[in-house]
């Protein structure tokens, strides 16, 4: 079985997915092959090369400082799966 | 009329109105769903409407544009206002978009009628179609078989002529493979040459919209219709659009094509494959082309560089679904378990691996050697690429490794599906513009030429496309099963 | 991590502060929606700041040059080649669950605070950043609501966020870097930087050490922070609080802090142990920032005289006390009140007095602000003017001046509407004073045995013959010169 270096566990939490049991098994079984092809990557002599920042050349892409019409509040809030009064309602923080 | 060029040239010559054309095109829809299901949403009154609203502007004398009473359809990716948009997936099925896509906004302003949102992969990541939440669609050539991903629903639709135009998005190979798997043209534009404000988001470096036709001359009007400037996109190139119909060709003589000599390679495991291809390099020369060896050195590490780059992109664009503000919502007792269990019930595995991958690949201790290191190959494979049209106009090799599989042949083996973005992915990654055009049959299956050019070269591309299109005429050489085109292709 | 360190009293605070400065621009961040307060909940959005599915951020052109401009007024390097970042987590006031940042390439990096004492407190670096929108905890409290509701009004909003390195040394300090940093920021008109209305946040780094010591203590951070005095407070209070646990032998641990205004404490709001991977990675939305020099200069000429060279300048060139030029460079639209006031009567020193004293007093007792006012400089100044004249005395000009800073009244106007104006006219004084002499014999034979008061007495009659309006100076004069 291919190494698969991935801490599923740990990262489901940081993506705020969590997974089953059997998810993260099958999961993990199949990024094994990937992973194959990853480590290939591992292999390239990339020191002198420059990560692609983007892919087609463009900078300073700004818009001038104007207001533009906002959403009608009940467009805003139309697929709210609850509202209370002009707000989104949601579960308690616990932190 | 399977065209729109000629649907649009007939009603501008009061030969038949935008009306007669979206109700053929609904009523084709009808006769083929129960065998494609290529369709999630279809917007009947709204399209007769608009083909009213046309059909009046043209009894004024308005010039109602390029794609004037054109009916179309468009992959459920991008935002139409006041219809579901569910991007193919439970955690959007029932959102309804306040506003509409700049490519939705630009087709009706050129007079396309667009009668429905299409069926495809969830957020757009797959290769078959057999991920969306909703339902698989069948390929018109053989229905047992998948239709490509992840415009798969837009690739069937216009593969069995319901409309002769469909838009999809392609951010590896989800317009180029479908489209070859249907026995269609299909064009992914490059990055930045087509506004992505309302499309919902997979990799933001590599979506790009393009269009899905019977022929290259539609594929030609259908992205000059969309494309150009748009200053609600960051990343849109503010680059003049060309009359693309105006550059296509009937001959190659004075072109160099570039043969890939890696995957040349690859493809030389299957036989028919391979003889297929090389009988369309060899048509091509048979135009007048000039073919040249060129090399992608860095082409075999598409694979692994696409699959850190767009799932690191797509973990964090998928984030913002939660429940919070709109999509489907399963409770909990406080904010943070609903938005694990909503993200755990809405998103389906092929999602869930790929948000799974692309956090890892940007987390602490991992960044550098993942995600950062995959950009830098990734500009290796530009470089490639920038070298190789130093010595071609225009580059031809395969768009796909096999013809269409059967449904459920892939689906559960990751990689094995991964692997059909191989012929796609590296221009992908380098951002350039390459399309698929109907290159013959094997086992009396489509199978698709990819064409590729450098960056804002579509006329380029467009034009030898059609000189090939033209010379050979595959799409004209069978009829789908399911087809509700006019007369036989064939 | 604890650190051994002696007695508690030889150690000394090291403080750095983060400051969150909302800006101005009229518009969001990245979208076209009005940057305002006190609008109807979730009126003031768009798919852009909602974050919905499909949605990308343009990036707005002022706020970059509303933070260049800072940048320039605080001394800081301006960034060739800068870009956005993506911060990834999830909360519910977080539209995409990501916060569009800066991370190791901001637009700023380096400049200085200068503190009224001279010291100078370095900054590390100024970046832009979107602000988050605001969440509402039915019930009292976010520990005892069922639920939350949540406004994304304020979501997309432009911030600046300023940090310091850790070079303050004392609460009193971080005061003062924060009412420079405040002037600074309402001089370039940047931000209003009120902290009662959150237009300026502050957190604090607080970590205690050797005196003397180059290394830096455990440091925890302070949040909550409404006031500057909150500020000041809290400081202290954390520093008393270190000191306290390495006496009685305990560690200090690394964390964040919320500061509790009414009971004067801080209390643990979550431990390293959570801390967030931000999974930091350059937008791809976004296009990097280079920007040209030649507009970059052109911003710098757009500055307007910064607090401290005003204040410097009141201090070498009108004789002003720092204490008073400190004053009067509270606020730009003031200070520029006072320099027209100071031209206008052509006595500086008479301008400050009467801006920092009367001027103010009337203000209060009307609830006004200077700029509220409808009294214009060159009144004022006309006012000092007619004083330094002798047209009217000291004493009545301070009834003048009301009608003239709240109403803008002319003071002339004034002045001959209420018989103000003092008698200046010699020979007039004279008759009085010859008939205050004459008619009180007795008290000139006080003075001349020499009872000073019966001066004053003189004084009194002189003004009493001429209702008060002889010119008191000139009533003094005469008589002295009359009684030899």
């Amino acid at each position: 079985m291919p190494e698969v270096p991935i801490d599923i566990a740990h990262v489901a939490k940081l993506a705020r997915l969590p997974l089953t049991a059997e998810e993260a098994e099958r999961f993990s079984a199949q990024f094994g092959r990937l992973f194959e092809f990853i480590r290939e990557l591992q292999a390239l002599d990339v020191e002198h090369v420059h990560p692609t920042a983007q892919v087609i050349p463009l900078h300073n892409v700004l818009r001038a400082d104007e207001i533009r019409p906002c959403l009608d509040h009940d467009a805003a809030l139309q697929n709210a799966p609850a509202t209370e009064g002009p707000y989104f309602k949601m579960p308690r923080i616990l932190e | 009329m399977n065209t729109g060029h000629e649907i649009r040239d007939a009603i501008a010559r009061h030969e038949m109105t935008a009306l007669e054309a979206a109700e053929m095109a609904l009523a084709a829809i009808a006769a083929t769903e129960p065998r494609l299901q290529a369709y999630l949403q279809l917007m009947p009154e709204r399209a007769l409407a608009r083909a009213r609203e046309i059909d009046a502007a043209i009894a004024r004398g308005q010039d109602v544009g390029l794609l004037a009473g054109v009916p179309v359809a468009v992959k459920d990716l991008f935002c139409t206002q006041g219809v579901r948009t569910t991007a193919g997936s439970k955690i959007l099925a029932n959102f309804v978009p306040p506003y509409s896509a700049t490519v939705v906004r630009r087709l009706e302003a050129q007079g396309a009628i667009i009668v429905g949102k299409t069926n495809m992969d969830e957020f757009a990541m797959g290769s078959s179609c057999e991920n969306s939440a909703f339902k698989a669609t069948h390929n018109p050539w053989s229905i047992e078989d998948v239709p490509g991903g992840s415009s798969g629903g837009s690739a069937a639709t216009v593969g069995a002529r319901c409309v002769p135009i469909a838009f999809g998005t392609d951010t590896g190979g989800s317009i180029r493979e479908p489209a070859s798997f249907c026995g269609i043209v299909g064009v992914k534009p490059t990055y930045g040459r087509v506004s992505r404000y309302g499309i919902v988001a997979f990799a933001s470096s590599l979506d790009q919209a393009g269009p899905m036709t019977v022929d290259v001359r539609d594929s030609a009007d259908a992205l000059e219709a969309i494309a150009g400037y748009d200053p609600m996109d960051s990343t849109s190139a503010n680059v003049d659009v060309p009359h693309y119909a105006g550059r296509l060709r009937e001959d190659l003589k004075g072109v160099r094509i570039g043969i890939v000599s890696e995957f040349d390679e690859s493809i030389a495991a299957d036989k028919a494959m391979h003889a297929l291809y090389q009988r369309a390099y060899e048509d091509l020369r048979a135009l007048g082309a000039e073919l040249v060896t060129v090399s992608l050195p860095h082409a075999k590490y598409g694979l692994a560089t696409y699959y850190l780059i767009a799932p690191a992109e797509a973990s964090s664009n998928l984030a913002r679904y939660d429940g919070a503000r709109y999509g489907l919502r399963v409770d909990g007792p406080d904010v943070f378990s609903m938005f694990d269990a909503t993200r755990a019930a809405g998103f389906g595995p092929e999602v869930k691996r790929r948000v799974i991958l692309g956090t890892y690949a940007l987390s602490s201790g991992y960044y550098d050697a993942y995600y950062v290191r995959a950009q830098k190959v990734r500009t290796l494979m530009k470089k490639d690429f920038d070298e190789a049209f130093e010595r071609c106009d225009v580059i031809a090799c395969p768009a796909v490794s096999c013809p269409p599989f059967q449904l459920g042949a892939k689906s559960q083996d990751p990689v094995a599906m991964y692997l059909m973005d191989y012929f796609t992915i590296p221009m992908s990654l380098a951002g350039i513009p390459a399309m698929s055009v109907p290159a013959g049959y094997v086992d009396e299956l489509p199978v698709g030429l990819q064409l590729v050019a450098p960056a804002f070269e579509e006329g380029r591309m467009l034009g030898v496309a059609h000189a090939y299109e033209q010379a050979t005429r595959h799409a004209w050489a069978r009829t789908p099963m399911v087809y509700a085109g006019e007369g036989d292709a064939a | 991590m604890s650190k051994v360190i002696g007695a508690a009293t030889d150690t000394e605070a090291v403080i750095g502060l983060e400051a969150h400065v909302e800006l101005l621009t009229q518009s969001k961040m990245f979208c076209g929606c009005r940057n305002a307060f006190g609008a109807p909940p979730n009126t003031l959005v768009c798919p852009v700041c909602l974050g919905l599915p499909g949605s990308l951020p343009v990036a707005n052109a002022r706020a970059v040059e509303f933070l260049c401009k800072a940048g320039t007024a605080l001394g800081c390097t301006i960034a060739d080649y800068s870009k956005f970042d993506r911060k990834n987590y999830f909360y519910p006031d977080m539209p995409k669950n990501y916060q569009i940042s800066q991370y190791d390439m901001p637009l700023t990096t380096g400049g200085e605070v200068t503190l009224p004492s001279g010291k100078s407190v370095r900054l590390t670096r100024i970046h832009l950043e979107e602000d988050t929108g605001k969440n509402v905890h039915a019930g009292e409290s976010i520990a005892r609501s069922a639920y939350t509701l949540v406004d994304y009004n304020r979501a997309g909003v432009p911030l600046m966020e300023i940090v310091s390195e850790p070079e303050i040394s004392s609460a009193a300090e971080a005061e003062e870097y924060l009412a420079e940093l405040k002037a600074v920021m309402s001089y370039i008109g940047v931000s209003d930087v009120k902290m009662h209305e959150g237009s300026l946040r502050c957190d604090a780094n607080v970590s205690i050490r050797p005196v003397g010591s180059h290394e830096l203590g455990t440091k925890v951070e302070i949040k909550n922070l409404n006031s500057f005095r909150s500020v000041g407070r809290a400081i202290d209070h954390e520093i008393e609080r270190m000191r306290a646990c390495l006496r009685d032998g305990e560690r200090i641990v690394q964390e964040t802090r919320g500061w509790d205004e009414s009971s004067g404490t801080t209390h643990s709001m979550r431990s390293k142990e959570l801390a967030h991977d931000y999974r930091y990675f350059p937008d791809p939305d976004l296009v990097p920032l280079e920007l040209d020099r030649a507009l970059l200069s052109r911003w710098r000429d757009e500055l307007p005289e910064l607090p401290a060279a005003k204040r410097a300048r009141y201090v070498s060139d009108f004789g002003l006390s720092a204490y008073d030029a400190g004053v009067l460079t509270g606020e730009r639209s003031d200070a520029e009140f006072f320099e027209a006031v100071a031209a206008a009567s052509g006595n500086p020193k008479q301008a400050a007095n009467w801006m920092m004293g009367d001027v103010r007093k009337v203000l209060d007792r009307a609830g006004l602000t200077l700029a509220e006012a409808k009294g214009t400089p060159a009144q004022v100044g006309s006012l000092i003017a007619m004083v330094a004249a002798g047209t009217i005395s000291g004493k009545a000009a301070k009834e003048v001046i009301e009608p003239v800073i709240v109403e803008g009244r002319d003071p002339g106007d004034v002045v001959a509407q209420r018989g103000l104006a003092q008698t200046s006219d010699t020979g007039a004084v004279a008759a009085f004073v010859d008939q205050a002499v004459t008619a009180n014999a007795d008290s000139v034979a006080s003075y001349k045995a020499g009872k000073e008061k019966a001066f004053e007495f003189l004084v009194g009659q002189v003004m009493k013959l001429s209702r008060g309006k002889a010119n008191v100076e000139m009533v003094r004069g005469l008589l002295k010169e009359r009684l030899g």
